[in-house]
C-alpha cells in the first residue's frame, strides 16, 4: 500500500468520525424545534446548527480528499510526490477543527469587532469558521492541489483525462474559496460573492471532484472501460458547468439583483437536472453491462444510490422549488432544508461511503466484499433520510402556504407557520427518522470496522469490446 | 463528429465552461450597477433618515420599497459618513452574534427564526413590542428588546440573549432599516399586509 493511500484511511477515518459528529448536532438541532427553551442561553439553537453545517462541509472535504489520495498514487502508479508535507497538513487540519469546534462549543460569539472575526466566528453561513481557520483550510487545500499536480508531472505515465479534469478542477477549488474572507458591509454584494463559495464551491467544483472519484470507483468495483467513464465524465462536467454557472442565477432572485436573474436562474437552473440524469443512465447502463456482477457489493450499490439520489435530491427536489414563481414563497422554508438534505446526501455521501467500502475491501484483504450486514446500515440511512426530508418538506410546505404567501412573512405569520399542525407534524417526523438515520450510522460503522467473511470469488463479467 | 470519442466531449466541456464563465462576468459587472450601495436596487446608508415603506407596484406587478419624506432615525439626522459607520457596526453585530445560524436575510440563512429583510416593516414593533416595552418609538421598542430578547417571549419561542450594548443595538436597528429599503423584486411577496394581524 502506498503512504498516500494510508494517508487516506486516515482521511476517510477523520471524515467518517466528523460524520458521526455531523449528525449527533443534526438531532440536537431538530429538538430545538419541538423544546424551544432547550439550553436556552447555553447553547442556542444558531451555535448547534454551525455546528451541524460546518462538520459537514469538513467531513465531506476529508472524505473527497481521502478518495483522491487513495486512487491518484493508483492512477499514476507511483507515490504521491510530497506525501511527507500532506502527511503534515492532515494533523495540522485535525487540530484546527478540534480548537473550532471547541470555541464553538464553550466560547459561541464575541463582540462587534475584528477580532471576533479573526478568532471566534465569522458569522457568515457556512463559514462561520473564524478567519485563521479559514487560512488553514486554504493551505490545506494548496498542499493538496500541489501533490496532486506535483505527482501527475512527475509521474513518467501520461496524463489520463480524469487527471485532467482534477487538476483544472483544483484551480476553482482553491480560488472560490478565497471568498470565505470578506466581509463587505453591504449584504447584497456580501451575498452575491457568499454565493460563488456556496454555490460555485460545493455544487460545481465539488460536484466535478465526485465525478473523478465516482469514475475511479466504477473502474475498480465494475472493471468499467477507462474510455467510457471519461467519456461520460467530460459529458457531465459540460452539462454541470453548462447549466450549473449561470444556473447560480436562481440565488440572486431577491438580493437586490437586477429583475433579469429572475428568466436567467429560473432557465439554467431548470437545467440542471440533466446532468444527474446523465449519471443515471451511466449507472443504468453500467449495471446492464456488468449484470450486476461485482467484487464489491456494499460500494456498488452505494455508487447506484448515489447516481439516482443525486437525481432525485439534487434535481427533482431542486427544480421543485427553483423557478422564482415558487421561489418567492418557498424560498428560506424548511422546503429548502429538505432539497438541502437530500441533495448533499445524494450527491456527495452516498460517493463517499462507496469510497469506505472500497477501501475496507483493500485493508481486509478480500477478494469478495458483500454478504448482509452492511444492508443494515445501507437500509437504515436511506430509510432516515428519505424521511427527514418528507418530514422537512411537509413542513417546508406548510411554512410556504400558510407564513409566505397567506400570512405575508411577518414575526406573527412565521409563528403561526410554526405551530400550523402541518408544520409541527413534519418536525416530529424529522426527528423521528433522525434517529433512524443515526442507527443507520451506528450501523455503518459497525460494519466498516469488523472483519468481513470470505465469500466465493465472483469476478465481474469482462465488457465487451466495442465493434 | 465521433460521439464514442472521449476528445469530442472534452471540447465540448470546455468550450461550454468558458462560454459560460464569459457571460457571467459579463451579467457580474452589470450586477453591480445595482446592488453597490447607491445602485439602482440598493439605496446609499443615509436613507435611514427617512420614512420607508413597502407596497404593490402595479408597474412593476410586485412590491417595491417606497422611500419618503424626512424621518431620522431615532429623531437625528446623520450624515453619509455617519452612516456608513454606523452600518458598518450593525453589520459587524450581525456576524459577530451569528443571526444568520437562526435568521434570514433575503431569505438567506436558517430557518429557526424569522425572515428580517423587512423586519423594520413588521407591525409587530408597534402592535406587539412598543407597549410590551412600554417605549415611545418603533426604534427605541427594537433596542431595548434587542438588548433583552428574553424578557420578551412571543408564545412560546424567546430570542436568546447576545448580550447586545446599546450602541450594538442601535446599529443593528439602523441597519435593519437601510434592509428594508432594498429593492427585492417583491420579496417577500405581501409583507405585512395579511389581515392574519391581530
Amino acid at each position: 500500500m502506498y503512504r498516500s493511500q494510508k494517508l487516506a484511511l486516515r482521511y476517510l477515518t477523520a471524515a467518517a468520525t466528523l460524520f458521526g459528529v455531523m449528525i449527533v448536532f443534526g438531532l440536537l438541532s431538530s429538538l430545538y424545534y419541538l423544546y424551544p427553551s432547550m439550553l436556552f442561553n447555553v447553547f442556542n439553537f444558531n451555535m448547534s446548527k454551525t455546528m451541524h453545517i460546518d462538520t459537514l462541509v469538513i467531513w465531506l472535504l476529508m472524505g473527497l480528499m481521502g478518495a483522491i489520495y487513495w486512487y491518484l498514487p493508483k492512477e499514476l502508479e507511483t507515490e504521491v510526490e510530497g506525501i511527507w508535507l500532506a502527511e503534515l497538513m492532515f494533523w495540522i487540519f485535525c487540530a484546527a477543527v478540534v480548537v473550532v469546534a471547541l470555541v464553538f462549543l464553550f466560547v459561541q460569539y464575541g463582540s462587534s469587532n475584528q477580532f471576533s472575526l479573526w478568532f471566534i466566528n465569522q458569522g457568515r453561513k457556512y463559514v462561520e469558521a473564524p478567519r485563521w481557520a479559514a487560512i488553514g483550510i486554504t493551505l490545506v487545500m494548496l498542499v493538496f492541489s500541489y501533490n496532486v499536480i506535483a505527482t501527475s508531472i512527475k509521474a513518467k505515465r501520461k496524463m489520463t483525462g480524469i487527471l485532467w479534469v482534477l487538476v483544472i478542477d483544483l484551480i476553482p477549488l482553491v480560488a472560490v474559496y478565497l471568498d470565505a474572507f470578506p466581509a463587505d458591509t453591504n449584504l447584497s454584494t456580501d451575498l452575491y460573492w457568499w454565493w460563488w463559495l456556496v454555490h460555485m464551491w460545493v455544487e460545481s467544483t465539488w460536484e466535478v471532484l465526485i465525478g473523478c472519484v465516482m469514475a475511479w470507483v466504477l473502474m475498480d468495483v465494475m472493471g468499467t472501460q477507462r474510455r467510457i467513464v471519461e467519456a461520460w465524465l467530460y459529458i457531465e462536467v459540460m452539462l454541470v458547468l453548462g447549466a450549473g454557472i449561470l444556473g447560480l442565477g436562481h440565488h440572486y432572485f431577491w438580493i437586490g439583483t437586477p429583475r433579469y436573474w429572475l428568466s436567467i436562474g429560473g432557465f439554467f437552473s431548470a437545467l440542471e437536472p440533466l446532468p444527474l440524469l446523465g449519471m443515471v443512465m451511466h449507472a443504468v447502463y453500467d449495471a446492464g453491462m456488468h449484470r450486476l456482477k461485482t467484487s464489491n457489493q456494499p460500494a456498488y450499490y452505494w455508487i447506484t444510490t448515489e447516481a439516482f439520489l443525486n437525481f432525485i435530491g439534487a434535481g427533482v427536489w431542486g427544480f421543485m422549488m427553483t423557478l422564482p414563481q415558487i421561489n418567492m414563497f418557498s424560498h428560506g422554508t424548511q422546503w429548502t432544508a429538505s432539497h438541502g438534505h437530500f441533495a448533499f446526501y445524494g450527491a456527495y455521501v452516498c460517493g463517499i461511503i462507496a469510497v469506505l467500502y472500497v477501501a475496507k475491501q483493500r485493508v481486509s484483504g478480500v477478494e469478495v466484499l458483500g454478504g448482509n450486514r452492511w444492508k443494515w446500515g445501507y437500509g437504515l440511512l436511506n430509510l432516515g433520510m428519505v424521511g427527514m426530508v418528507m418530514g422537512l418538506l411537509l413542513a417546508g410546505m406548510a411554512q410556504a402556504f400558510y407564513g409566505r404567501a397567506a400570512g405575508g412573512s411577518t414575526l406573527m405569520a412565521f409563528t403561526m407557520a410554526s405551530e400550523n399542525p402541518w408544520f409541527t407534524s413534519g418536525m416530529y417526523a424529522r426527528v423521528g427518522f433522525g434517529f433512524v438515520f443515526a442507527a443507520g450510522y451506528v450501523m455503518l460503522i459497525y460494519d466498516l470496522l469488523t472483519a468481513p467473511r470470505a465469500l466465493p470469488r465472483a469476478e465481474p463479467q469482462a465488457q465487451p469490446e466495442p465493434a | 463528429m465521433n460521439f464514442q470519442d472521449p476528445l469530442f466531449w472534452r471540447a465540448g466541456a470546455v468550450s461550454t465552461t468558458l462560454v459560460m464563465l464569459v457571460v457571467l462576468a459579463f451579467l457580474t459587472i452589470d450586477s453591480y450597477n445595482y446592488i453597490s450601495v447607491g445602485g439602482k436596487n440598493v439605496p446609499k446608508y443615509d436613507v435611514i433618515n427617512q420614512e420607508i415603506g413597502y407596497r404593490y407596484d402595479w408597474s412593476r406587478r410586485e412590491d417595491a420599497p417606497v422611500i419618503g419624506g424626512s424621518q431620522p432615525l431615532f429623531g437625528k439626522a446623520v450624515t453619509e459618513a455617519e452612516a456608513t459607520r454606523i452600518m458598518e457596526k450593525g453589520k459587524l453585530v450581525i456576524q459577530s452574534r451569528n443571526c444568520l445560524n437562526c435568521h434570514t436575510f433575503f431569505g438567506n440563512g436558517a430557518y429557526y427564526a424569522p425572515d428580517l429583510t423587512k423586519s423594520w416593516l413588521d407591525p409587530a414593533w408597534s402592535q406587539i413590542w412598543m407597549p410590551m416595552t412600554g417605549k415611545a418609538t418603533r426604534e427605541d421598542a427594537m433596542v431595548e428588546f434587542l438588548m433583552h430578547p428574553d424578557k420578551y417571549p412571543t408564545w412560546t419561542r424567546a430570542m436568546p440573549n447576545m448580550q447586545l450594548t446599546e450602541d450594538e443595538a442601535r446599529a443593528t436597528v439602523a441597519y435593519l432599516k437601510w434592509l428594508s429599503a432594498i429593492n427585492t423584486n417583491g420579496f417577500p411577496a405581501g409583507f405585512g399586509q395579511a389581515k392574519t394581524q391581530p
